[in-house]
C-alpha cells in the first residue's frame, strides 16, 4: 500500500529530477517552443516541495490536490494547468484514504490523464505529454518500472511526430524530428513514480 | 440599471502591456463604459510573459459586482489557466465565465455592451459575436 509519504517522495524526486533536466527541457522546448519549459516546471515543482514541507498533507490524495493546485498557481505556462489539473484531479480520486494500493492510483492517474486530454483537447499522436502519460498508465497495472519504460518511449515516439495541439502546432512541419519537451517532462514524472517506488 | 450591478470584465493577456492597453483601449472606445469594472491580468507575477493564475483570481475579485464576470484571454497557457481556475471551484467569484472572443475586438464588445447594464449572457454573446466581423 501506497502511504501519504510515498506520494511526498514521489513529488520531490520529481522536483530534483526536473532540476537536474530542467536546461535539456528547455533545449528541446527551443526550436518548436518559447523556451521556457525546464525554468517554468522548476518553479512550479520548487513551489510544490516547499507546499509539502511547509504543511505535510496527511492522505495520498492531499498530497496530489495540493501539489496540483501549486502547479497551476506557480508555473507560467500551459504546462503548470496541464500538470496541474492532471495531479490535482488524481488527488480527488484517491478521496481521503490513509493508503491507496498502485490500482488505485493507476485508476486516478488515468482520471487524471482524461482531464488533461479535456481541458488541451489533445490525443493520443498530437506530439504532446498525452503520448507518454497514456502509455504509462496503461503500463502501470504491470508494475512501476514498466510504466517508467513506457512514458520514456511514448516520449522517445513523439520525435517523428508533427504537432497538432499547442505552440509547436504553428510551426507545423518544422515541430517532425523533435522530441517533445511535454512528453519528455512527463516521462520524467512517471520516472519519479519508480524511483519512489524503489523500482 | 445600477453601477454596483454591471458585469465585471477581466482581460489575460500573456503580455502585461497588453493586457492594460487592451483594457484601457475598450473602456475608451466604450464612451460612458467607464463604470464598468475592468481589469487586466497580463504577464507573470515577476512581470515577464506568461499567465499568472493568482493574478486573474485577483482581477476577478476586483471587478466582482455581483453581477458576473466575463473572462476574456488571449491564447494557450491563458485559456488553460482560466479554465483550471474554473474547474477548481473556490478560486474565481461565483458567477465567473470564460467567454469565447477575439481579445481586442471581443473585450470592446464586452466592455460597450456591459455599460448599458446588460447581463453577463448578453455580455458573452456580444463578445463571442465580434468573431463574425469580417474585414475584407
Amino acid at each position: 500500500m501506497l502511504d501519504a509519504d510515498f506520494f511526498r517522495r514521489w513529488m520531490t524526486a520529481t522536483a530534483a529530477s526536473v532540476d537536474r533536466e530542467a536546461e535539456r527541457l528547455t533545449a528541446l522546448d527551443s526550436p518548436i517552443g518559447d523556451a521556457d519549459h525546464g525554468s517554468n516546471l522548476q518553479r512550479g515543482f520548487h513551489a510544490v516541495r516547499d507546499a509539502l514541507d511547509k504543511e505535510p498533507p496527511g492522505t495520498p490524495g492531499g498530497v496530489l490536490t495540493l501539489a496540483g493546485r501549486r502547479l497551476i498557481a506557480t508555473v507560467g505556462g500551459a504546462s503548470g494547468p496541464l500538470y496541474g489539473t492532471l495531479l490535482r484531479r488524481a488527488g480527488k480520486a484517491l478521496g481521503d484514504a490513509a493508503e491507496v494500493s498502485a490500482e488505485q492510483l493507476a485508476e486516478a492517474l488515468r482520471t487524471g490523464v482524461h482531464a488533461v486530454m479535456t481541458l488541451g483537447g489533445a490525443a493520443p499522436g498530437d506530439k504532446t505529454m498525452i503520448d507518454a502519460l497514456v502509455p504509462a498508465v496503461d503500463a502501470l497495472g504491470e508494475s512501476f518500472a514498466a510504466a517508467r519504460a513506457a512514458a520514456e518511449e511514448g516520449a522517445v515516439a513523439t520525435t517523428p511526430l508533427q504537432a497538432r495541439k499547442g505552440r509547436a502546432s504553428y510551426v507545423g512541419e518544422r515541430s517532425i524530428g523533435h522530441q517533445d519537451p511535454g512528453a519528455t517532462s512527463s516521462a520524467l514524472l512517471i520516472a519519479a513514480l519508480a524511483e519512489a517506488a524503489g523500482e | 440599471m445600477s453601477d454596483e450591478r454591471l458585469v465585471g470584465i477581466v482581460l489575460v493577456s500573456h503580455s502585461a502591456e497588453v493586457a492594460s492597453s487592451v483594457a484601457a483601449l475598450a473602456k475608451g472606445l466604450a464612451g460612458g463604459g467607464t463604470a464598468v469594472p475592468v481589469a487586466p491580468a497580463g504577464g507573470t507575477e515577476g512581470g515577464g510573459l506568461g499567465t499568472s493564475a493568482e493574478l486573474i483570481a485577483a482581477a476577478a475579485a476586483s471587478v466582482d459586482r455581483g453581477a458576473g464576470v466575463a473572462v476574456l484571454t488571449d491564447l494557450g497557457s491563458a485559456v488553460l489557466t482560466v479554465k483550471a481556475l474554473l474547474a477548481e471551484g473556490d478560486e474565481l467569484p461565483e458567477g465567473t465565465r470564460l467567454v469565447d472572443a477575439p481579445f481586442v475586438e471581443g473585450a470592446v464588445a464586452a466592455v460597450v455592451t456591459a455599460s448599458t447594464g446588460a447581463d453577463l449572457a448578453a455580455v458573452e454573446a456580444a463578445a463571442a459575436e465580434a468573431y463574425t466581423y469580417r474585414k475584407v
